[in-house]
């Protein structure tokens, strides 16, 4: 009996100490590695929904939690058709994401912001794969009785100019804003496009859109900035910016101003399963159900396009 | 019947070992619990040479300015010109709820300990010890999550300087709930591990019950009493989840208790997911971490300190 539990302790060392030891040796990319196994012969009919679950391997993706829902339930679906595939979707953030995917730790990395916008991140070899945009716009507290805002007030207002709500006709409450750190896609897509690149003012910062939506809702006074999806009542007011509505068709036609890509990145052209899932993202089945359910514009339906510098341009 | 048994199975089995395997069943002890050692050295040791090296890196890669770090108010990592990177304000904003948390906390904890120990010993044990074990098995979620829907409105709604309701005091009353059972338990310890010859003694000469706490026992206690609060300080300023959610996370000095501030920890969590390795905002973290790290020494430090005191 004794020696069989000290047996069973030394397997249990060594079982310890060979977990660590994977751990360091994490980082040249067993992951990869894996997805090179995956099975080719599905690339063909990838994309066509109708294609019998041919497709198997594993896949880690990881990146913008922003992004994450849209690609999980796409995944979802993804692996209900084609029981052999398994693909893991991890939150952690845009500039994760990126780090793993250029370091080969995952196959694909999601990304609110381009890749060039990111310090240390070797964008050329990286492959864009633009699968939805997310419309975003400023969200206020229901009381304070300002709903359209022009885009040089709304500087005013988040730069710190304007303190009080009655400057612009509303109640007269004082501004309190809302920010997202400043490292957060959010707030440099909000900050590029919202407000033409001025820096704002000091304000309570939180992380999570849930939270800064329950701050605006609960402060008077409260201003901060949300993606499209997040207004699904009434307790925070999606502004209006220069009479311009922010709907999913101003998104589209180019009209409403502050909108982001969600990139998926993966280090060079895709392959295997990876291509296989990633033009099921694109397909008329995940752009046209799963992107507007989620939320999401699809990428596909959008009217204008725009590169890493931010320059519009009619899509072709 | 049963205690013979036993017996007899004890004797068995030390005849078994003593047979011939005695020596190889002592190195096998020896060699678990020596590796059991090692792997803690190692892993203690490797955590500190990673945040070192890892925190370095602003300094000595990025060319961020140690001086400007430590000592500067003014922190915009992003900016695409002149991006400054000075930590002040979440060193101090870290300090700043440290020390107060163990200012409310620390009094009620001991008062506790003593209520515990010397006032209704059974009773408190009861009722106070169960308490406290409950509010060690809260995780730091809930604390944040209470706090930002009950806290925050609060004191939105109770202060008129308090605009938000996230302030610097609403981190503090969050983190002096979370410290406190930390500090009772282990001023409860040291209470109770007082010799009750001490007690004894200062009754025999004539002094009421809180004149024996307050002459005797307190002042015989006090290193094992400090050593509490600083264990409680300790776990305030590693603290990163709840205060996050009720601090507001600014990054100016805030100029009353009732202003937002931000500690390392929230603006570690709050930014690491977004940066990319490598980069100088992702370096400039990791130098938070160090600096983290090397206040966790100098706890560690004035606590060795203060059980050493202890022992004369």
């Amino acid at each position: 009996m004794k020696k069989m539990k000290l047996v069973g302790f030394a397997l249990l060392l060594v079982l310890t100490i060979g977990f660590l030891a994977a751990c360091g040796s994490g980082e040249d990319g067993d992951s990869s590695s894996e997805s090179e196994n995956t099975n080719t012969e599905s690339t063909e009919d990838a994309g066509n929904a109708d294609s019998e679950g041919t497709a198997s391997g594993t896949l880690t993706i990881s990146g913008s939690s922003a992004m994450q829902p849209l690609v999980a339930a796409a995944a979802e679906q993804f692996m209900s058709e084609n029981p052999d595939a398994d693909i893991q979707v991890n939150a952690g953030g845009s500039g994760t994401g990126l780090s793993e995917v250029s370091e080969g730790q995952v196959d694909i990395g999601n990304s609110d912001v381009f890749a060039e916008a990111k310090d240390g991140i070797p964008a050329d070899e990286l492959v864009d794969h633009k699968v939805a945009v997310v419309g975003m716009t400023a969200a206020i507290h229901p009381e304070a009785g300002v709903e359209d805002i022009s885009k040089e007030d709304l500087i005013k207002v988040f730069t710190g100019e304007i303190t009080n709500w009655s400057e612009l006709g509303g109640a007269d409450q004082e501004i309190t804003l809302v920010n997202r750190p400043d490292s957060s896609g959010t707030r440099a897509t909000f900050v590029d496009f919202g407000l033409d690149g001025a820096t704002p003012a000091e304000g309570v910062t939180e992380d999570s859109s849930n939270t800064v939506r329950q701050i605006v809702g609960d402060t008077p006074g409260a201003i901060g900035y949300l993606a499209f999806s997040y207004f699904t009542d009434d307790s925070v007011v999606a502004m209006s910016i220069d009479g311009v509505e922010p709907t999913d068709e101003n998104v589209q036609s180019g009209d409403f101003p502050i909108w982001a890509y969600e990139h998926s990145y993966t280090n060079g052209e895709p392959e295997g399963l990876a291509k296989t899932f990633l033009d099921y993202l694109m397909s008329d089945e995940v752009q046209n159900n799963i992107v507007p359910e989620q939320g999401y514009i699809a990428a596909s339906k959008m009217e204008v396009q725009r590169d890493a510098e931010g320059k519009q341009t009619e899509a072709n | 019947m049963k205690d013979e048994q036993t017996i007899t199975a004890v004797q068995q089995r030390l005849l078994k070992s003593r047979q011939g395997k005695a020596k190889k069943n002592e190195f096998t002890g020896r060699f678990i619990v020596t590796v059991a050692a090692i792997i803690m050295i190692v892993a203690t040791i490797s955590i500190t040479i990673f945040l070192a090296t890892k925190g370095l890196q602003s300094f000595l890669v990025s060319g961020v300015s140690p001086i400007e770090f430590l000592t500067s108010t003014d922190w915009n990592p992003t900016a695409d010109e002149n991006p400054s990177f000075g930590a002040f304000p979440f060193i101090f904003g870290t300090l700043a709820v440290t020390f107060l948390s163990a200012l409310i906390a620390g009094p009620i904890g001991i008062g506790g300990a003593i209520f515990m120990s010397e006032i209704a010993p059974s009773w408190g044990k009861k009722v106070l010890q169960p308490v406290i074990e409950l509010l060690v098995g809260i995780p730091s979620v809930v604390y944040g999550f209470i706090g930002l829907t009950v806290l925050v409105p609060f004191m939105r709604n109770t202060f008129s300087g308090a605009q938000t309701g996230f302030s610097l005091l609403s981190g503090v009353i969050v983190l002096s709930v979370m410290i406190l059972p930390t500090i009772t338990s282990i001023a409860t310890d040291a209470m109770i591990s007082l010799p009750s010859n001490l007690r004894q003694g200062s009754y025999a000469l004539g002094a009421t019950r809180w004149q024996t706490i307050k002459k005797v026992l307190i002042p015989a206690a006090i290193p094992s009493l400090l050593t509490a609060i600083v264990l409680g300080m300790a776990r305030a300023f590693g603290e990163a989840l709840a205060v996050q959610m009720v601090i507001g996370n600014v990054r100016a000095i805030p100029d009353s208790i009732l202003e937002p501030a931000a500690t390392l920890t929230t603006i570690i969590t709050l930014n690491m997911g977004h940066t990319t390795y490598g980069s100088v905002e992702n370096n400039t973290l990791w130098s938070m971490g160090l600096v983290l790290l090397i206040l966790s020494f100098i706890f560690i430090l004035i606590i060795r300190y203060l059980s050493s005191r202890r022992k004369l």
